[in-house]
């Protein structure tokens, strides 16, 4: 069976238990929103996924294969991409060039010493950085972009990978609202264009019941509800979360 | 058994000067976060004041510890004129500012106290009332090492009262965890910090002057205790007291014994012993990790740029130098042969800090090392120089090899520690290891043969393999290496997450930077006919790094400018003057204070503001 299989996940800091037995499954075309209040361990549950946390216990089946233990590149190299909530690119160099290191890097010619690294894969850079909307500022560097384009330059580099499964913790924080609504449209697109497993945290509750396929409630470190948008918005469980108000 | 006790005792003494001294560093890197290079400087003034205060006053009991103390309030005077002075501007600048800045006043303190004092060593008069010795087990043992001994606990003590039982020492402590909320609570961060460094500076002037009576006052002494003192802070863990003490004991005994096993490589056992330390516990005994940030903060950095038509203008460069000896003379072609090797070898650190991030504070170790790996050649094997040639990059990569792995581990100052610790290892070895190496007497005699004798054979061969070499690096930093070099740098997060192993990318980088610096060093032992042991010291690194700084880190060409106008200062200005420490420093110092946030930073803020 393909996609992302994750079951009992937990972990604790100092005693303080950030995720605690989190399972879920994410299949090719979901676009499954992971949502809670602040604190309630989405973050933590990120980074266990993508390898930069080693959970407590638990395990992360990617089409069968382990992923608890491996370094990020490695989980990165089987097929999980990553964009980040505090954005994280290349700021040194262009947006283009951004995208090319990570084609170079898929391709495993990083370790070239002749051949220079802006000639390389150029082209396909640029495809994908027309398919986020970014072509026009290809060769501005990437230290000096708004916000909002750092976050669709990183939506590029995350697609440079072909990924099988796509972690987005926050993609459209600090965009505007009509910005907001055109990038998860675009990633609604890419998930029933490329048969994407997306799995995304997110505050704004509009891109969340607009576009999400399946809704994941996390409290506490704990899930407490999961289910189409419809069923767990009208949980009241979810409710007393989020209004704070008698379950 | 009685002597093994001795021996022990005697580790104990070294200890107790080992924590003084490392205390205070300790203590100024808790709060200003600043490595204060300085630190021996302090020391060393400490032990020259308190040497003179000594021999006039130092007859009674009470005119000695009188003295003593004196000289140690007298240091403590001026490490706070240090902090209003110069590192109060330095504490928002990039690591690598902060340690040149400081290492520019260990320059100008060396000239000023042989100035003051005259180059001679001092003997200081014995502490009156503590000359002899007493008998532990039939062997004798000095008493004032007695009391050395018993002041390293005493002042552990005093300063665990000072913060922990009073009102300053708590904010010192709060100021020590989180800097941002001490200004938050309505205290002067600037009063503070001047604070620190009194006291800081204070202890390594205690510490100095409490060698009177024990050793003989030198000049060298302030970089020994201070690269000393670096390993036990590094050791104990950086900012933490109790860390400190617990290095401090364990190096005062690892060095008490050590020199009965292997007296000729004491100091490498210590650096060994810390680079041990740091692989196991990277945050030192007692140190504790640093909150480090998900992601590196966003700075906005130039893009490493080519340049325009950077092939013709480098061609055009290449031939008007190859064109130099039709008109230069033999002094000038000696000089520019020097020039070109130094551009080597700062472009080869220029690979490491401009691209990957890297500040080395031992670059000079892997030049020396293919200096020594040249003269080494010719003078045991009498290897012809092409051989001896070729030898020297493939010993310094291999040295690279091994110390990189290292090095790589740590990032930041620690990198900066490692680096310095491995330069050190390299140094005591050619220092110590006098049958193969002739100690500071060098290898002398190390000429080119008869067909590359003459100056201006020797200027083309260099500028050839130079040339070449520069050639490659800077296809390296273009080719995608480099690029994912400069990915580690700026987001190892995200560089992780795209499959860049940052790490193999920062040894190779390692490597390849060691391997261009030996080449570099192999041509300037045949440049020079003699190799010594400066060639691998600190303060050639740092000559390095200036270079580096002078010519801007964000430019490929940069380190060839820097080496031209940095050597032609060196040889043209600074051999006018028996001062050339002071000059030196003073650059130094002016070049970080003009330039306190880089020069990338002054550029880019000249450009915000135009």
């Amino acid at each position: 069976m393909s996609g992302l299989v994750v079951r009992d996940l937990q972990r604790s800091f100092g005693g303080v238990q950030a995720v605690g037995g989190v399972s879920f499954t994410l299949r090719s075309g979901d676009l499954l929103a992971l949502i809670g209040p602040n604190g309630a361990g989405k973050s933590t549950c990120f980074n266990l996924l993508n390898g930069q946390l080693r959970p407590d216990s638990g395990s992360v089946r990617l089409d069968g294969t382990e992923l608890v233990g491996l370094p990020p590149r490695r989980i990165w190299a089987l097929g999980v991409g990553r964009t980040f909530q505090i954005t994280a690119t290349f700021a040194s160099m262009t947006v283009a060039e951004n995208v090319q290191m990570v084609l170079l890097s898929r391709a495993r010619r990083l370790f070239g010493l002749w051949r220079p690294a802006a000639a390389q894969f150029r082209e396909p850079a640029l495809a994908l950085l027309d398919r986020v909307g970014m072509a026009a500022q290809a060769d501005r560097p990437c230290g000096v972009l708004a916000y909002g384009d750092v976050k669709r330059v990183e939506l590029a580099m995350a697609l440079a990978s072909e990924p099988t499964v796509l972690l987005m913790d926050e993609p459209t924080a600090g965009m505007a609202p009509a910005e907001r609504l055109a990038l998860m449209a675009l990633t609604a697109e890419l998930v029933r264009e490329r048969g994407l497993a997306v799995l995304f945290t997110e505050h704004d509750m509009d891109a969340v019941f607009g576009h999400a396929t399946r809704v994941l409630v996390l409290d506490r470190g704990r899930l407490i509800a999961e289910g189409p948008p419809d069923q767990v918005r009208a949980d009241p469980r979810v409710q007393s979360v989020y209004l704070g108000g008698e379950a | 058994m009685s002597f093994l006790l001795v021996q022990a005792l005697s580790g104990l003494a070294t200890a107790a000067t080992l924590f003084l001294v490392s205390s205070g560093l300790t203590i100024v890197f808790g709060v200003t976060r600043i490595v204060n290079f300085a630190h021996g400087s302090f020391y060393m003034v400490g032990a020259y004041a308190g040497w003179s205060l000594i021999e006039r006053f130092g007859g009674t009991p009470a005119g000695f510890w009188g003295s003593v103390a004196a000289a140690a309030l007298a240091m403590g005077v001026l490490g706070a004129a240090m902090e209003i002075g110069l590192l109060r501007r330095l504490y928002r600048s990039p690591e690598l500012f902060q340690l040149l800045g400081t290492f520019g006043v260990v320059l100008v303190v060396q000239d000023l106290t042989a100035w003051a004092w005259g180059p001679e060593d001092l003997l200081g008069r014995r502490a009156p009332g503590l000359k002899g010795s007493i008998d532990i087990l039939d062997q004798p043992f000095p008493l004032y090492d007695l009391v050395l001994i018993g002041l390293g606990p005493l002042v552990l003590g005093l300063l665990w009262l000072l913060f922990n039982r009073t009102r300053w020492g708590t904010l010192v402590r709060a100021a020590t965890q989180d800097r941002e909320m001490t200004s938050a609570l309505g205290v002067d961060p600037a009063r503070l910090f001047t604070g620190v460094l009194f006291l800081g500076c204070a202890l390594a002037g205690l510490g100095g002057a409490l060698q009177v009576p024990r050793e003989s006052v030198t000049l060298q002494m302030d970089m020994a205790i201070v690269v000393e003192a670096f390993v036990v802070v590094v050791v104990g863990g950086m900012g933490s007291l109790t860390g400190a003490f617990l290095a401090s004991l364990l190096i005062g005994q690892l060095q008490a014994f050590g020199i009965l096993v292997f007296p000729q490589i004491t100091l490498v056992i210590v650096f060994l012993f810390m680079a041990v330390v740091l692989v196991l516990r990277p945050h030192g005994l007692l140190g504790r990790a640093e909150e480090v940030p998900p992601t590196a903060p966003a700075t906005v950095t130039v893009p490493l740029s080519a340049g325009r038509h950077a092939g013709p203008w480098a061609l055009a460069l290449l031939a008007l130098l190859a064109a130099a000896p039709l008109v230069a003379g033999d002094y000038a072609l000696i000089l520019l042969t020097e020039v070109v090797i130094l551009a080597l070898f700062a472009a080869s650190l220029h690979l490491l800090i401009g691209l990957g991030g890297l500040v080395s504070f031992g670059h000079a170790a892997w030049f020396g090392l293919g200096a020594y790996g040249s003269a080494l050649l010719v003078k045991h094997l009498g290897a012809p120089m092409p051989l001896a040639l070729a030898g020297a990059p493939v010993l310094a990569g291999l040295g690279a090899l091994v110390a990189g792995w290292f090095c790589v581990r740590r990032s930041g100052l620690y990198f900066a520690m490692l680096t310095l610790a491995f330069a050190q290892i390299v140094w005591s070895i050619a220092f110590q290891w006098y049958a193969v190496t002739g100690g500071d007497n060098g290898i002398l005699g190390v000429w080119p043969p008869a067909w590359a004798a003459g100056k201006a054979t020797y200027y083309w061969l260099t500028l050839g393999l130079c040339g070449g070499a520069l050639w490659l690096l800077r296809r390296a930093a273009f080719a995608p290496f480099g690029y994912a070099l400069r990915a580690g740098r700026d987001s190892g997060l995200r560089a992780e997450s795209v499959g860049i192993d940052v790490r193999r990318f920062q040894w190779m980088a390692f490597v390849l930077a060691g391997t261009a610096a030996g080449l570099a060093g192999g041509l300037y032992a045949f440049a020079k006919g003699s190799v010594f042991p400066t060639l691998l010291a600190v303060p050639q690194s740092v000559d390095a790094l200036v270079m580096v700084l002078m010519g801007g880190i964000q430019t490929v060409a940069g380190p060839l400018a820097g080496a031209l106008v940095f050597h032609l200062l060196e040889s043209e200005v600074m051999s006018l003057t028996d001062w050339w420490r002071l000059v030196l420093g003073l650059i130094i110092v002016a070049l970080v204070l003009v330039f306190p946030k880089g020069i990338v930073g002054f550029l880019s803020g000249i450009r915000r503001r135009a």
